[in-house]
């Protein structure tokens, strides 16, 4: 091929163009967003690439309103691996320029996370994992904790079905710090409402699918309420069982997401009643969220988690607004004080604040999962029975043993 | 109420029954593997992958073509089994003469490129597949409730098994497989097409594993990591009933589907473990499992 002179010439004008704007936008500091999950595992529709997708919705979003720095989003799979996971942490955070690391389900991979946050003094803002010891024990100054926790989940869920006279429970649980804490802490208010727990069947995970027999455990307890602290997949099958040998049980769902709904089919869900902080069709707001990434993630609609990786991004972007990039990149802790001292206020968990200890509070809502002949199209799947206000949803202040709350 | 020495034995009966038709899933899955090894030699770790296979294109079939439950029995074993030929003609033979370390590395990555597809293309979360019409409901057994469909799958996992058994070690059609793998050219020169008899063998040992895809459809829910949960299980069965023995690892599945059922119910932390330590005592004590023939 014979390159033309006049060709030639305009590649390199063109060249020229490009590195002068790579010039211009290396001037402006860079902040830089790891969104960090299960890409590819048992996790990936309930955080995944629709977190990652949420998190740009919020950085587009707020891009005209960025004072003096560009923002740039990277994803990752830790793959349900706690070594994976804060080996990644510590390449982004080290050698990659990282300033915050979003969302990280599965709790055993959190906390080895925050761990290497908390070290290096970088911000991490959890959006995807269930333990209550990311504001508890295992608690610092650079970190966040948005959207529910196993403390919340037990309090709306439990408390609300020992209300309703569901007041001896047998638990099947996934034998390891995600379902044994949800387990804790529901049992803490069963016992606290003068209910009794008749026994439970912890089992080994990942590696259950068959839970019939822990299902006729259950049933031989004489229980009246069978609590899955489980997640997933796990929880989709136990349900599907229950009702395959007839379980005249209520079940109460621990931890499901609407993505766990739309896996079981209404047919088999009706009823079940379940907790999330976030539903796509509760109000104007949530509507308009779901509305403006509904193209971007068709089969996946928005659950609390995805929720949270746009909500939390935006209310950072506000914090980094106010102390500047330079601040922001200083360290993870001036970004978080700066979050707890600014109100939230996003269309997905309307305003809230952040307090001291980290925890994000808004208000949780109990869902009824609706019947087939109630829903009125794609993903139209809840109906909500109780709302627990932002103040009385979260763990108190001074229960969860953070160590830099002064009792 | 039952009693056995004066113990309650409803809870026990109902958990050996439960225990008995996980040995079904594991006898008919094991049983592939066993067709596969003993015959051809190959440790094929894509077996789980094409067992979830077997359940992914049930629910395509149901789900794009209308097609139910009973057409999908017959039709997803096909379908897949054409897939293992072609997996076996362009890939797997080619490494037939070297170590079985290299075929289990080749299925290996096999799987995984087969469960990451399915991941992809239908996500994590598990699609339901709905019990068919004819086998819903439950029977009540007093100490328990036995739902149709599982006994069902107890019943048609025996069948197929003993036929399967049957075919090889009664007929002609197995007396000729056994002596090809025994010594190929010698069977080559009796005027048998060995590659095509390896190839179809292969095939069939692919089909039953999609066909056990397509029976756990209506009970677990249909997902792309379906398989990898499964398949270290059934691999302990193969090797505790013996490399290749077909009735071993018949025997061993329905077993160590009652021992796991046992466990789950004595000490549930320990279920997920209790097939292995087993493993371990049978290699120590006979290392070509409890049906093998020592080499």
């Amino acid at each position: 091929m014979e390159l033309s002179r006049r060709a030639l010439l305009g590649t390199t004008a063109a060249l020229a163009a490009t590195t002068t704007t790579t010039a211009r936008a290396q001037s402006k500091p860079v902040i830089k967003i790891g969104v960090l999950n299960d890409a590819s595992g048992p996790y990936r529709d309930t955080g995944g690439k629709s977190s990652f997708i949420c998190t740009q919705q919020a950085v587009e979003e707020f891009a005209s309103q960025m004072n003096g720095y560009t923002v740039e989003v990277i994803y990752g799979d830790h793959q349900n691996k706690p070594d994976v996971g804060a080996g990644l942490a510590r390449q982004w955070y080290d050698r990659d320029g990282v300033d915050m690391i979003l969302d990280v389900p599965t709790s055993s991979v959190a906390l080895a996370v925050a761990g290497v946050a908390k070290e290096k003094n970088k911000c991490h803002i959890n959006i995807g994992a269930a333990t209550a010891d990311l504001t508890g024990k295992a608690c610092a100054p650079s970190i966040v904790h948005w959207s529910y926790d196993t403390y919340m989940l037990a309090k709306s869920t439990g408390g609300a079905t020992v209300k309703a006279g569901g007041d001896s429970w047998f638990f099947i649980t996934a034998d390891y710090a995600f379902g044994q804490q949800l387990q804790r802490d529901t049992t803490s208010f069963v016992t606290a409402a003068k209910g009794k727990v008749l026994g439970a069947a912890p089992y080994p995970f990942p590696s259950t699918t068959d839970f019939s027999s822990f299902l006729l455990q259950a049933q031989g307890s004489g229980a009246k309420v069978l609590g899955l602290c489980n997640a997933g997949g796990d929880t989709v099958n136990s349900i599907k069982q229950a009702k395959e040998f007839g379980l005249d049980m209520k079940i109460a769902a621990m931890l499901m997401f609407i993505t766990d709904v739309n896996a079981l089919g209404l047919d088999v869900a009706q009823g079940l009643r379940l907790t999330e902080s976030f539903y796509w069709d509760l109000n104007e707001g949530t509507r308009a969220f779901t509305n403006r990434v509904k193209p971007k993630t068709p089969d996946n609609w928005p659950n609390m988690i995805h929720a949270g990786c746009y909500a939390a991004t935006l209310h950072m972007l506000k914090a980094i607004n106010k102390i500047g990039p330079a601040a922001a990149k200083a360290s993870g802790s001036n970004i978080v004080d700066a979050m707890k001292s600014i109100p939230t206020e996003d269309d997905c968990f309307g305003k809230g604040v952040i307090r001291e200890d980290g925890m994000a509070m808004f208000p949780s809502y109990l869902f009824e999962v609706k019947k087939p002949s109630e829903s009125k199209g794609k993903w139209d799947y809840y109906k909500t029975v109780n709302v627990t206000p932002a103040a009385e949803a979260w763990r108190p202040l001074n229960e969860g043993g953070c160590y830099f709350i002064k009792a | 109420m039952l009693s056995i020495l004066g113990y309650n034995a409803g809870p026990l009966l109902a958990q050996s029954i439960l225990g008995l038709i996980n040995g079904a899933f594991y006898a008919l899955l094991s049983l592939g593997l066993a067709v596969i090894f003993g015959l051809l030699n190959i440790i094929n770790f894509a077996h789980g992958a094409l067992y979830m296979l077997g359940a992914v294109v049930a629910w395509v079939l149901l789900n794009h073509l209308s097609l139910g439950y009973w057409p999908s029995l017959l039709l997803a074993p096909l379908i897949v089994g054409a897939f293992g030929v072609i997996l076996e003609r362009t890939m797997i033979s080619k490494l037939y003469k070297l170590d079985h370390l290299y075929g289990l590395l080749l299925t290996f990555g096999i799987a995984l490129i087969v469960e990451g597809l399915a991941r992809n293309e239908f996500g994590s979360s598990g699609m339901s597949y709905a019990v068919p019409e004819s086998l819903r409901g439950a029977t009540k057994l007093g100490f328990m409730i036995m739902p149709t469909y599982r006994l069902w799958v107890v019943v048609a996992s025996f069948v197929m098994c003993i036929t399967t058994w049957f075919v090889l070690e009664k007929t002609s059609l197995g007396a000729t497989l056994r002596a090809a793998t025994e010594n190929a050219a010698l069977v080559q020169a009796f005027g048998v097409n060995v590659p095509r008899l390896v190839t179809l063998t292969y095939g069939a040992g692919v089909a039953l594993a999609a066909l056990a895809g397509v029976m756990a459809a209506p009970v677990y829910s249909v997902n792309p990591g379906m398989g990898s949960n499964v398949i270290i299980v059934v691999f302990a069965v193969v090797v505790i009933g013996g490399m290749g023995s077909i009735l071993g690892s018949i025997l061993t599945g329905f077993g160590l589907g009652l021992l796991e059922g046992f466990t789950k119910f004595l000490y549930p932390q320990g279920s997920g473990v209790v097939v292995f330590v087993l493993m371990v005592i049978v290699l120590l004590t006979r290392p070509a499992g409890l049906f093998g023939k020592a080499t």
